[in-house]
């Protein structure tokens, strides 16, 4: 068994069927578009804030743009029984919803990187740690997907995915010092930005854009991972339980 | 069992419970190589859920599953690449055209692009959809839908293939070239599980009849063999206008020596171990201010089979069905 055909044909199909699509793509452009907009004005502070700004809207672009489409490709497939077809298929689960997942990380990183070209007109990225900022890019990427699939593996129905994804998105862009330092946060807040991974990629973004992490890189990189494969683990358990009855 | 007839399907003693229902509760059967099985049941009997833990959608509570010889029980995995499955319900993508549906459905199995594109060609102008193969499945008719659903599940050429209900809530020119489509394949080899509520479907069509009845299989067997115990019965049907609520009972009364049975729309089936004697039928009816419009000899079907063996109305199971799905044999 070819399994790489499956993996490839299952991730072009969810290109061409969903994220390719002009709505997803304007999505993808608008978002952080508006979400940049909004800071820059709303900081009132001029070009000089883009940098700072620029981490918070790229990880806030990766987090709204995945796990809103894994709402698409897994509970509305699974809702018209077509994922049901996936499941019947010969090919691992691990690696099924591994292809299921790719698309989702891919359009992630897309949109990570509207904001970075934007802010390239607007500001000076010389100074940026790239060997930092594609890989913590591609880790948030992973783990903003995976989050969307633990939501899309917990929920039936497409609405119910949307608004438990909220549950965890809104509060993540204050409590992970995208925009606004924990430690300005009350005290009985901060061990809740401990536990949630965008904390861990907004800090190596700080410090690739502007070297102004809380923490060591090695340290970010290694609680991202495990976030990965924690909610990856989590979510194939979901399936397992919830789905193949 | 014959023990040089590989068995292409094994379960042995497969349970499942929902809550408090037990959808399917210690059923065995076997299906041979190359064998068309029905498996024969009202709604909610555990048709689906029996497909489903053979197939891998659904966890089995007990009990063993043997594909093609590979033990599959807790590993579904194992055998899926040689099983095709048509679900009750068409499941391609509404977004992808009839082509690309199939095209995705063999890269599924690992097919490469040459062969699957091909194949797919093949495929939609065997089930005569070749001018719609560059149409969104979304934008297809119910039977065209179906049509392709089955296409689907063969895409791969399995040897083993999954059925369940293929001709519901279709019409009756695709539901008969469906039919024909499935003797084909028997015809070639394919190991065929069936799922129907059509008596008439799995008369014509199946080798093997498993009658399922509240999760538990009740009785498998050969039509003939099905058939044959009934065989020496004396079957008439009456259509009788303005009759009045009581008359059963009257004509159970009168006639002891004979069976009645009322059907849909002022039908009255009449069973007896000897010849009816339609005369004093006839006569007692109009006797009692009823119109008798037709008498006729009925040959015993496996629709009668099914009646006795489950208590189940083949109509009444035929009509909530089709309140469900539409269509028709």
């Amino acid at each position: 068994m070819k399994w790489w055909i499956a993996f490839w044909n299952i991730l072009l199909k969810d290109m061409r069927a969903y994220y390719l699509k002009p709505p997803n793509v304007s999505w993808g452009l608008i978002f952080p578009l508006a979400w940049t907009g909004m800071f820059f004005i709303k900081s009132g502070s001029g070009l000089e804030s883009v940098l700072s700004m620029l981490p918070g809207v790229v990880v806030v672009s990766i987090l709204f743009g995945t796990t809103s489409m894994l709402a698409v490709t897994v509970t509305f497939e699974k809702k018209g029984r077509s994922f049901d077809r996936l499941l019947l298929a010969p090919i691992p689960l691990e690696l099924l919803m591994l292809a299921k997942t790719s698309g989702a990380i891919l359009f992630g990183m897309a949109n990570a990187f509207v904001p970075i070209i934007l802010a390239a007109f607007l500001c000076d990225l010389s100074q940026t740690t790239w060997r930092a900022a594609i890989p913590a890019i591609v880790l948030i990427a992973v783990t903003s997907t995976f989050l969307g699939l633990f939501i899309a593996v917990s929920v039936s129905e497409v609405f119910e995915a949307q608004t438990f994804s909220n549950f965890f998105r809104f509060p993540m862009i204050f409590l992970c010092g995208l925009f606004f330092p924990i430690e300005r946060l009350p005290v009985f807040l901060r061990p809740l930005s401990y536990v949630l991974p965008p904390t861990y990629g907004a800090d190596i973004l700080h410090g690739a854009f502007s070297a102004n992490n809380t923490m060591l890189f090695a340290i970010d990189f290694c609680v991202l991972g495990a976030f990965c494969i924690f909610l990856f683990a989590i979510s194939l358990r979901n399936i397992k339980h919830r789905w193949i009855l | 069992m014959k023990d040089d007839v590989v068995s292409s399907i094994a379960a042995n003693g497969l349970a499942k419970r929902f809550g408090e229902v037990q959808a399917v509760a210690d059923a065995s059967f076997e299906v041979l190589q190359g064998e068309l099985f029905g498996f024969l049941g009202p709604n909610g009997a555990g048709k689906t859920t029996t497909i489903n833990m053979l197939t891998g959608l659904a966890r089995t509570d007990a009990g063993k599953i043997r594909i093609a010889g590979i033990d599959c029980t807790g590993n579904p995995k194992a055998a899926q690449h040689l099983t095709g499955v048509v679900p009750d319900e068409s499941n391609l993508y509404p977004e992808l055209t009839g082509f690309d549906n199939l095209c995705f459905c063999a890269a599924l199995y690992g097919m490469k692009k040459k062969e699957r594109e091909g194949r797919a060609r093949d495929l939609l102008g065997t089930f005569g959809l070749a001018d719609a193969a560059h149409r969104k499945f979304a934008g297809y008719s119910r039977g065209m839908k179906r049509k392709l659903t089955i296409a689907a599940g063969i895409i791969h050429n399995p040897p083993i293939l999954f059925l369940d209900e293929p001709t519901t809530g279709i019409d009756v020119a695709s539901a008969r070239q469906i039919r024909q489509l499935i003797a084909g394949l028997h015809r070639a080899g394919t190991t065929i599980f069936l799922t129907t509520h059509y008596i008439e479907e799995a008369e014509r069509l199946c080798d093997r009849i498993a009658f399922i009845v509240l999760g538990k299989i009740v009785r498998i067997d050969t039509v003939p063999n099905l058939i044959q115990p009934i065989q020496e019965r004396y079957v008439m049907q009456l259509a009788v206008s303005n009759s009045e609520p009581t008359l059963h009972d009257k004509l159970a009364e009168s006639f002891p020596h004979l069976s009645f049975r009322d059907l849909a729309q002022g039908l009255i089936r009449v069973e007896a171990g000897e010849p009816v004697r339609v005369g004093p039928l006839v006569r007692f009816l109009e006797d009692q201010g009823a119109e008798v419009n037709e008498a006729r000899r009925m040959q015993p079907s496996l629709e009668d089979v099914f009646v006795q063996i489950t208590g189940i109305e083949a109509d009444a199971m035929r009509r909530e069905k089709e309140k469900k799905g539409g269509g028709g044999p």
